[in-house]
């Protein structure tokens, strides 16, 4: 992409509007909104079907609290390197938004591959989706929050290549911002889920 | 009726936040959890657990939302469109709990 | 109307050819779309259901088969709501709300033509399960634990679910696409109280879209997941409760039956004013009265299932919820005819259809009412009593309002006016027909004709009154006719409308009919509700028409088409297999990916 289609672009956003806010913004906040309704109907199943089991494993025998632990806090540890990579792009320290864009999808790699390995240990402790209620209500909504983590360190993987050719200029920060949106969201949707699902048992 | 990404000459005036504050407010998320995992372990916290919990849990939420998403400084409609469906998402969970008999 | 071709953009003018309809992102384009589309589905929802009528003319009968009968109401139900009435209504959005609020198209149109590609793919998609293995059977609600795969073997269901999740993208994404629009394109002035009605109800439908489409989107999972994989999300012998299956439908269903019925009643907003030469009486009271129906909305969904057994608590509690939501909907009414009262009517086939809302709308909110009373509606839950209800209040309802949209928009769309003559005859065929088809089910429901049940035995006292609605709905095919016959020989030969054949107040009629690519040569500004009504208003909107400066119109683009393609093919791979689902990921990714990287203007 050209300089002169980098700044058209940077032209565009500019459109006029009637509330002076970015449409794309707008657009992803009512979509979070929307998602809120998404994660709330899953979170809703598993507490209402929570303690129906007649069969077991149970919630108790199964979640491994401090390991969780450690994986929350990556996560939120990603949310910081999300907003220190946007803060860079918004003051056109390109460098500094490699680093840090690639720092969140590592941690956000790092947070499935311990999503992964926990579901694996509690396969084997025998947890199955085609289990029990606990089964089916638990990896649906961590699956889905994992989908969604997943798909954001594809967004970000793409930001960053963007950087890498050097088409993250301070002008596109309003991209990173809306990933870094969806990144956040996702933060919050497992602080909501670490509580609800395993500390609150 | 401009665009709407700041440019940082005037972000410390308007208390937008910077790489100080991003990092301050990752260590109390930081031990807003350890916290949380504490009264988990913590036998004598049981009985308040439920509420001690929701409330951690609703603060660290409200700190990724203001601060990381930035919802703090930026106009009241970002907050709106968010807020409303997260209320109505945790009515729904609500009504859907005493529904099933679960209070 | 001085308009500087060298402004105007080449591919601004008017594009032809079949490629241009599948890379168009115009918005008027894509109404039009939507709207043809929508309405062979609505025909099609018809002739399900006049063979329905037909089995039903005589007790015992055996034109078809139980289970395809089954296949017949699901499918109708399906149907009329999700391919013809909401997109019918999106035809509306899409066409209009851009010209009311005085901008060139949506905030996002290469999203908006994503939508309608989606929706066209879903369509098919859903039907195609006719001539593969049977259409679903389950009613258009599907509840569980018929659903499950032990009880409903094949992939009837699999149709239905999967269908309704592709549908829902297209749904979803324009509902997004119309939040923003509306509240970040609007001409200058146009304060959002200064709005016309059908663009608040258009917002508060577009809400209801993004908060309730989540959770049906949530409970088809669960479905797909049982009957895909064999969870126990809805299976009793694991513990599970099929009810929460009506709770997750519910939650959507109600604020569904709000998405159907707000647009048509924004549309009777608009034209009973201009028919009446007056402004709507009360504008704030009736928004906010939509707004209301919108929030209320989510707090009555178990009065759809009073006979479940939820207990004296929760059935008080939706009983209540229910009558309260009764006074938002009563108090448009009463606007609606305080507008009209004392004012300069004049008859014309659009005013024809809304004052028929208003009236069958009405009969279908009172039988509404008494449903909201449990013992009352363990009565008539499930019977056909129900089914006057629901017709009253969607065929009376948002069907007739639609039909006033189309009359009232289509000199608009083409520049031509559509036949009075013919108009009347349709509509008064219509309204007769719809009554002696559905008035005779309320009493049939009461005294006990049950729903969704192929044939009903003699001597029950049902015959008769089946004949008369079998008869009323065989009424409704000249109409219906009628109606095709003046649509198509008026779009070539109708007589031209000009910019304003009925003297409006909003601002799609200060702009030729057609409209231009662009709809405004140069932006207007907006001084008051009703601007074309109000001086200065209306002459700042008639110089809108004069090119000033640079218009600059989105490119056309196929990158929605093939997206849409895509995620229709992977999530069809649920139902086909992973020779469609691999293609499809592969196809919508190379779709987003070109979208996202292609210039936007």
């Amino acid at each position: 992409m050209s300089a002169a289609s980098l700044a058209h672009a940077g032209a565009a956003e500019a459109h006029a509007t009637s509330t002076g806010l970015n449409s794309r913004k707008m657009l992803f906040w009512a979509f979070l909104g929307s998602e809120c309704m998404f994660f709330g109907s899953l979170i809703s199943t598993y507490l209402v079907y929570r303690g129906r089991d007649a069969t077991g494993p149970h919630p108790h025998e199964v979640l491994n609290i401090p390991f969780t632990s450690v994986s929350a806090f990556v996560l939120l540890m990603s949310s910081l390197t999300m907003v220190l990579a946007l803060a860079a792009v918004q003051r056109g320290n390109n460098r500094g938004a490699r680093i840090w864009l690639a720092a969140t999808a590592l941690l956000g790699m790092t947070f499935i591959a311990g999503q992964c390995f926990e579901f694996t240990e509690f396969f084997y402790d025998g947890l199955k989706l085609q289990g029990n209620l606990f089964g089916c209500t638990f990896f649906v909504l961590t699956g889905f929050h994992g989908t969604h983590v997943t798909v954001g360190v594809i967004w970000l993987w793409t930001l960053f290549g963007m950087a890498m050719r050097n088409r993250l200029p301070r002008e596109r920060s309003l991209d990173v911002e809306i990933a870094g949106l969806y990144w956040h969201f996702v933060d919050v949707v497992w602080i909501a889920i670490f509580t609800l699902i395993y500390l609150i048992q | 009726m401009s665009e709407s990404t700041e440019p940082h000459a005037h972000s410390k005036e308007h208390g937008h936040p910077g790489a100080k504050e991003y990092l301050a407010i990752a260590t109390i998320l930081t031990v807003l959890t350890a916290i949380e995992v504490a009264v988990f372990y913590i036998p004598s916290m049981k009985p308040m657990l439920v509420p001690t919990l929701l409330t951690l849990s609703a603060v660290k939420f409200a700190l990724v939302a203001m601060f990381y998403m930035h919802l703090k400084f930026d106009h009241r409609l970002f907050s709106w469109l968010f807020v409303v469906p997260m209320l109505l998402a945790a009515a729904v969970i609500l009504a859907l709990l005493k529904l099933f008999g679960h209070w | 109307m001085a308009t500087t071709a060298a402004a105007v953009p080449a591919h601004a003018h008017g594009e032809s050819g079949l490629w241009s309809w599948v890379t168009t992102v115009d918005h008027k384009r894509i109404g039009v779309l939507y709207g043809t589309t929508a309405f062979v589905f609505f025909l099609i929802g018809g002739l399900e259901a006049l063979v329905m009528r037909l089995q039903l003319v005589r007790p015992d009968n055996t034109l078809v088969s139980p289970d395809f009968f089954n296949q017949l109401f699901t499918m109708h139900g399906t149907t009329m709501i999700f391919l013809a009435v909401m997109p019918l209504s999106a035809s509306f959005f899409n066409f209009v709300v851009p010209l009311m609020i005085g901008a060139r198209d949506v905030a996002f149109p290469r999203l908006n033509a994503f939508s309608y590609w989606v929706f066209l793919l879903g369509a098919v998609f859903l039907n195609l399960s006719f001539f593969l293995g049977g259409a679903p059977n389950v009613g258009w609600f599907a509840y569980s634990n018929l659903t499950s795969s032990q009880y409903s073997p094949g992939h009837g269901v699999d149709f239905w679910a999967v269908g309704l999740q592709i549908l829902g993208i297209a749904s979803l994404a324009a509902a997004f696409n119309f939040i923003v629009t509306i509240i970040n394109l609007r001409a200058p002035g146009m304060k959002l109280m200064r709005m016309p009605v059908f663009v608040w109800m258009t917002l508060v439908t577009s809400f209801l879209i993004i908060l309730a489409f989540p959770v049906i989107t949530v409970a088809l999972v669960f479905l797909l997941f049982d009957r895909l994989t064999g969870t126990n999300f809805f299976v009793p012998a694991a513990g599970a409760d099929p009810v929460l299956w009506q709770h997750l439908f519910w939650l959507f269903g109600h604020p569904e039956v709000y998405i159907l019925i707000l647009p048509a009643m924004g549309i009777v907003s608009e034209v009973l004013p201009t028919f009446s030469r007056k402004p709507l009486f009360g504008y704030p009271v009736v928004v906010y009265s939509g707004i209301f129906i919108g929030f209320m909305g989510w707090g009555v969904w178990s009065h759809h299932m009073f006979s479940v057994g939820l207990g004296p608590f929760a059935d008080s509690f939706f009983a209540l919820t229910t009558m309260l939501i009764a006074i938002p909907t009563g108090v448009k009414i009463f606007n609606w005819i305080a507008t009209v009262w004392g004012g300069r009517v004049e008859l014309k086939t659009p005013m024809l259809f809304a004052l028929g809302f208003i009236a069958m709308f009405t009969m279908g909110g009172l039988s509404g009412f008494m449903h909201a009373s449990p013992p009352a509606d363990l009565q008539q839950t499930d019977t056909y009593f129900v089914v006057a209800h629901i017709h009253y209040v969607l065929f009376g309802g948002a069907i007739m309002g639609i039909f006033a949209g189309i009359y009232y928009w289509f000199p608009k769309v083409t520049g031509r006016l559509l036949n009075e003559r013919l108009g009347k005859i349709h509509f008064w065929g219509m309204l007769i027909a719809m009554n002696v088809t559905f008035f005779p089910m309320h009493f049939v429901g009461l005294l006990g004709m049950p729903r969704r049940v192929y044939t009903y035995a003699p001597n029950m006292g049902f015959e008769g009154m089946n004949q008369v609605s079998t008869i009323g709905a065989l009424l409704l095919v000249p109409a219906l006719l009628v109606f095709v016959w003046n649509l198509v020989t008026s779009a070539r030969s109708g007589k031209p409308a000009g910019n304003d054949p009925w003297g409006g107040a909003t601002l799609e009629w200060a702009i030729p009919s057609p409209p231009p690519p662009y709809n405004f040569g140069s932006i207007p500004r907006v001084g008051s509700l009703d601007p074309l009504w109000h001086k200065e208003s209306r002459e700042a909107a008639l110089a809108s028409n004069q090119v000033r400066g640079h218009i600059h119109m989105p490119p056309p683009s196929y990158w929605p088409a093939v997206s849409a393609l895509g995620i229709t093919l992977l999530m069809s791979g649920m139902v086909f297999g992973w020779w469609f689902g691999v293609p499809g990921a592969i196809l919508m990714l190379l779709g987003v990916y070109s979208w996202a990287y292609e210039p936007c203007t």
